[in-house]
Order: C-alpha cells, then sequence, then structure tokens
C-alpha cells in the first residue's frame, strides 16, 4: 500500500553498497548495511579520509554507487538517473557543509529561500507555514537566533562564521525536508558557540520532523544524538585505509 | 526560473568587472555596425550622385578620372574639349540634352563649376530627382552664381552676397579674380551629392574672369573690367567635360562608340553605371578590410568576457557546489555561466546600439558639412537585427566554454569541495 509505504519507519536503508571513483582505484565504501530511522539522531563518527564526505554523496544522492542500493524514503536513490536525483535532493534533503555555506551574492534572505526555488514541493511546505517564502526565512532565521534585520543589507561573506552556519541551517531546514544531512557543521565553529548552534539546529529540526545524520570527527558532541557509530563500523572499506 | 535571477544577482555582485565587460562589448557593436551603417550610405550616396546621364563625355584619359572630376569634382582634367567638338556632339539628332561642365577656379575650397542653365533642367541625381532651388533661381547675368547647399550654409551665404573667385583650386593664397566680384543668384536645396559643395556659374561668367588671363596668370597691363567684359564675345574656346543624354536609351552604345572613335579629337563616352561600379570595386578592398576589422573587435569583446568568466570559475567552485546542494542540477550550473555571458552580451549589444545611435546624432552634421556624405537616422535593418542577433549568439556560445568546465567539474566535485 502507498500510504503504508509513505510511513515507513526507515528514512535511510543502505545496502551493500560499493563505492570507488575510478574503476582501478581501490574502494573507498563498502557499506553492507546501514540504516536510521525516521526521526531518528544519528552521530557517524570518523576521521577525515574514512569516506564520511563520500557517504553523504551517496546519501545526497550527488553520485551513485557502483553497486547495492541507497533507499532514501523507500526510493533507491541508485536507480534514479541523475537528474531524478537531483530532484529528490532539492525537494526531501537539507544539507550543511563545515562551511562557506553561503552564495555570496545573495542576500541573507535568498540564500535562506534557495532551495524552495529548485523544488516546488519544499516551496510548498514552506507555505503552508507562513504567508511567504521571505517570511518563513525570517522565521527560521530568527529561531536560530538571528537579527535579520541587523544584517539584512550587508554581503553575507561579512557575517561571522557562526552566523552563517546558523543561516546555512535556517536554509537546510526551510521546507522541512524530511532528511537533513550535516558534514561537520561545528567544527568551524568555537568551542562555546557549538553548544549552542548544535541546541537551535535540534529544536528546528524536531519542530519539521526531520531525521538527522550528522558527520564529525568531534566525538565531544556525540552526546546529544539518539545514535551513535563510527564509520568503520559500518564501512569494510574504511579499515584497510 | 531560478537561473535567471541568479545570474543577475551574480553579475549585481560583480558589477565593476561585468560592466566593463558590457562597455567593451557595446564599443565593438558599435564600431561593428557604425561601419555597415556608413559603408551602405557611402555606397548608397555614392550611387546617387548621378542618375538619368546616358553618357559622360571628357578628354580621353580613363573611366574613374573622368568620372571623377566630372561628377566628384575630384582631381583634374588632363585635357579640355573644344567648343566645336562639344558642339557638333551636342547637335547629333539622338541627342536629346547635354549639359557642359568646365572646372578650374575654387571659391575658399569649394569647386567653381560653369555650365549652362540646362543644368538645373537635366540634371538628376538619386534615382530621377531633379534640382530645386531653396533660393532665387538659375543664373540671369554673366556674373551670378548658384550655390550648392553646404556652400552656403558654411560661408553663411544669402541671396545678393557678392564674392570674388579664386584662380586654380587652393585656398586661397592664389591668385584672385578680384576685378569681377560675382554674386549670389540661387542656392540649391540639400542633395547629398557633390552638388552641394560646388559653386555653379554660367560659361560666360568663367570666360569673363579669364579674359584678361592667359595660361593661368593675368596678362600684365592689360586690364578688363567687369562692365567691358560683359560687352565681349563670352563664348568659351573650350569646356572640360559634358553630360549626354539621348532619346533613346537603345542609341547609348552606338553613340558611346561614335564619340570614343571621334576623329577631331580624342574623347572619352563613359556610362556613369559602369564607371561607378568600376570606382566602387577600387575600394571594395578597403572595404572589406575595415569589416574584417569591426568584427575583429567584437571577437576581441567576447574573449575578454571569455577571460573574465573563466578566471572566476575557481572562486566560484564552491558556489556551484552550494548550488548543487539545494538542488541544482549539473544543467543549472551550465544554465547559470551560460546565461551569465548571455546577459552580458546582449547588455552590451543593446548600449553598443544606444551608442550607435548617440554618436550618429552627433556625427550626422559633422561628416555632411566635412564629406558630404549625408547618414540618415533610421531604424536598425534586418541586416543590423541579424547581425545582433549573431553577436548574442556568439555571445552564448564563448559563455559555453567556463559553463561546460562549470557543468563537468559539478559533476566531479558533487556538493563538497574543500576549499
Amino acid at each position: 500500500m502507498a500510504a503504508a509505504a509513505a510511513m515507513s519507519e526507515t528514512m535511510v536503508q543502505m545496502s551493500g553498497v560499493r563505492f570507488r571513483w575510478r574503476r582501478q582505484d581501490a574502494l573507498i565504501l563498502d557499506v553492507p548495511v546501514f540504516q536510521v530511522e525516521r526521526g531518528e539522531r544519528v552521530f557517524v563518527k570518523g576521521p577525515s579520509g574514512s569516506g564520511k564526505t563520500t557517504l553523504l554523496n551517496l546519501l545526497g544522492g550527488v553520485v551513485a554507487p557502483e553497486s547495492g542500493r541507497v533507499e532514501i524514503m523507500d526510493t533507491d536513490m541508485a536507480a534514479l538517473d541523475g537528474a531524478r536525483r537531483d530532484a529528490f535532493r532539492a525537494g526531501h534533503i537539507g544539507i550543511i557543509f563545515q562551511m562557506f555555506n553561503l552564495v555570496p551574492y545573495l542576500s541573507l534572505i535568498d540564500n535562506v529561500v534557495l532551495p524552495c526555488r529548485f523544488s516546488s514541493c519544499r516551496r510548498q511546505r514552506a507555505l503552508g507555514r507562513a504567508a511567504s517564502l521571505q517570511e518563513e526565512a525570517r522565521r527560521l532565521l530568527a529561531a536560530m537566533e538571528l537579527d535579520v534585520d541587523a544584517h539584512l543589507s550587508r554581503p553575507v561573506a561579512e557575517l561571522s562564521t557562526g552566523q552563517q552556519q546558523r543561516v546555512a541551517a535556517a536554509r537546510c531546514l526551510i521546507g522541512a525536508p524530511e532528511l537533513v544531512i550535516a558534514d561537520e557543521p561545528t567544527s568551524s565553529l568555537d568551542a562555546d558557540v557549538r553548544k549552542s548552534f548544535l541546541d537551535l539546529l535540534f529544536g528546528e529540526i524536531g519542530a519539521a520532523g526531520s531525521t538527522l545524520v550528522f558527520v564529525s570527527h568531534d566525538s565531544s558532541l556525540a552526546g546529544a544524538f539518539d545514535r551513535t557509530l563510527a564509520l568503520a563500523e559500518i564501512n569494510r572499506a574504511g579499515n584497510r585505509q | 526560473m531560478p537561473i535567471l535571477s541568479l545570474a543577475f544577482k551574480s553579475l549585481l555582485n560583480r558589477r565593476v568587472t561585468a560592466s566593463l565587460t558590457v562597455f567593451t562589448i557595446a564599443v565593438s557593436v558599435t564600431l561593428l555596425l557604425g561601419v555597415e551603417k556608413i559603408r551602405i550610405e557611402a555606397k548608397t550616396s555614392f550611387a546617387n550622385t548621378i542618375s538619368g546621364t546616358d553618357l559622360i563625355v571628357g578628354a580621353r584619359s580613363g573611366a574613374i578620372p573622368l568620372l571623377l572630376y566630372s561628377v566628384f569634382r575630384i582631381g583634374n582634367a588632363t585635357n579640355n574639349i573644344s567648343w566645336e567638338s562639344y558642339r557638333d556632339i551636342a547637335d547629333n539628332p539622338q541627342v536629346a540634352w547635354t549639359i557642359p561642365l568646365s572646372l578650374g577656379d575654387s571659391h575658399r575650397g569649394f569647386r567653381v563649376l560653369g555650365t549652362s542653365r540646362d543644368y538645373f533642367e537635366h540634371f538628376r541625381f538619386s534615382r530621377e530627382r531633379r534640382l530645386a532651388f531653396a533660393a532665387g533661381g538659375p543664373f540671369e547675368d554673366v556674373f551670378d552664381a548658384v550655390l550648392g547647399a553646404n556652400v552656403a550654409e558654411s560661408l553663411g551665404y544669402r541671396l545678393g552676397d557678392p564674392f570674388i573667385v579664386q584662380h586654380g583650386l587652393g585656398q586661397g593664397g592664389f591668385a584672385s579674380h578680384q576685378d569681377k566680384p560675382f554674386r549670389v543668384a540661387g542656392i540649391l536645396a540639400k542633395t547629398g551629392t557633390p552638388v552641394d559643395r560646388t559653386v555653379h556659374m554660367s560659361l560666360e561668367g568663367i570666360e569673363a574672369m579669364h579674359v584678361d588671363w592667359r595660361g593661368g596668370t593675368p596678362v600684365p597691363g592689360l586690364t578688363v573690367s567687369a562692365e567691358e567684359a560683359r560687352a565681349m564675345d563670352l563664348r568659351p574656346m573650350a569646356i572640360t567635360a559634358f553630360l549626354v543624354g539621348l532619346k533613346s536609351r537603345l542609341a547609348i552604345f552606338s553613340m558611346q562608340r561614335r564619340i570614343n572613335e571621334y576623329r577631331a579629337e580624342p574623347l572619352l563616352a563613359v556610362l556613369p553605371g559602369v564607371a561607378l561600379q568600376e570606382l566602387w570595386n577600387l575600394m571594395g578592398t578597403a572595404e572589406t578590410a575595415l569589416s574584417a576589422i569591426s568584427i575583429l573587435v567584437v571577437v576581441t569583446g567576447l574573449f575578454g568576457m571569455l577571460t573574465m568568466l573563466l578566471s572566476s570559475l575557481n572562486e566560484r567552485r564552491r558556489e556551484m557546489a552550494i548550488l548543487r546542494s539545494v538542488g541544482a542540477r549539473p544543467l543549472h550550473v551550465f544554465g547559470l555561466l551560460a546565461l551569465e555571458a548571455t546577459i552580458l552580451t546582449a547588455l552590451g549589444t543593446a548600449l553598443g546600439l544606444a551608442l550607435l545611435y548617440l554618436s550618429l546624432a552627433v556625427a550626422q552634421p559633422i561628416v555632411d558639412a566635412r564629406f558630404g556624405l549625408y547618414i540618415p537616422i533610421t531604424l536598425p535593418t534586418g541586416r543590423d537585427m541579424a547581425v545582433i542577433g549573431l553577436v548574442v549568439l556568439a555571445g552564448f556560445v564563448a559563455g559555453a566554454v567556463p559553463a561546460l568546465r562549470a557543468y563537468r567539474r559539478s559533476l566531479a566535485d558533487g556538493m563538497m569541495v574543500r576549499t
């Protein structure tokens, strides 16, 4: 039944996934199974070079695995063509990077609204919460404790790193995507800002009902998550590097 | 269309380099369209200088020199035609009319042309248009003159004003016919041909000026006053050239042959259209070179834009990754850069068009006064629009180079670029 499938409790289901950039290279990722439940906040711990970025590229549908299935909400990303993966990502996945998350020539609000420009389903959902996309962007920025009016006329590059990361968080949450992928979003922040950023992020993820896959090498944050796992536990290729 | 607004905002963010690029393209487009415009107008005005004349006759030289001095008032005749030969041909039953032309003097840089009243009757330019008077009428008296529109305008002469003709073609400093002043009897309406830059007077007037001259200098001790000259026999001994209109166009070639084989003296008769074409072909190389240069200037402008886009590509790598992460497809990334190039070119072309009309408006009176070339300001022609379309297309193609690079990179980078 379609309704039952949509309400499936599994958000991410990777099985038998293997990935390498070129045929002659060694495997970067070899994940027999990796599962994330809907609404779960998972902390994936791994040192740089352990295949974290590739894992996120696979989850985001930017690259396709050599073999295996990457199912997000029961849709096999590996089976979709490039354009459909891009469309799926636009509609259902929010992403935050470690740093330099913002498009320099767009305003604060335009940066936040950006995903709604590429996905009608996120636009619809954002408009379901506020009268306009701009208003929803302001609401999210306010929820991330950013003084919108103070920064509106200035280039986004002039914001502090902490402020930029909060704008990025607001952007990845607009239109309430089902899955949020965070790639070391706190590693460029000072220790005291780190905790408050995480609290704000968790608050809004909870409000949107999103699932979070958070990748970092900094295990001091792990305590705040529902589940913590080391990438080496799920990636057989990582051990050989 | 998210990409269009992104492209505009991205360009706005780099407004200094972007506007320089736009300006470069604008100048090159102005040059391209301007050269084309002047080329076409020059050719039209060229072809319009004479019309309705069947043959131009002069002393034997070449078709082009004959055309140059008789129609364009450029250069000098090497020899004259005797009055007897002229009358003999003019009286041929197949000849409908003739216009005698006598050149050699000037007034403040403008050529003086001695002719008959038939000139105002039969001379045609620009597809059978005849000369019209803006003021006054044809010369009546021996010392009457009719000015071309530019002569009257640039010298500020009005009807009845007296003036003195210089002997020869210099700008003064030469001997002048100051004992026999002329009077402005008529001013012609503008024609856009060398007629505008000509001072017309009767053959008798020319003769009267020279009655006390021999071999280009005044005869010492011999002074003939204007009044005395008036009473003398002023029938000219010779003329420089003449235009012929025939009763039937079918007779053109037989008449041409008859004149070219004229026994009494060596003469040359040419068909104006053939001579014009020959002269225009002579300038064809310069024309082609000019067009080629202006095309190369446009290419240079586009290369400038390409450089700007390519050099910004590295610093924009991160931006492309961000766009990919929010759902942009690699095709969007391609579109963004290609669109930026297209916008720059389109803006440049639009500005170039505005610049063209501005410079035409400024240059029109100057070019008209100095070169006698009247450039009408008209809407862009279909050819202009095609050129504009081609330039914008070329801009898109140039933009495709960095766009393709960004496209490939964003496929390889995905959304995870470490910078």
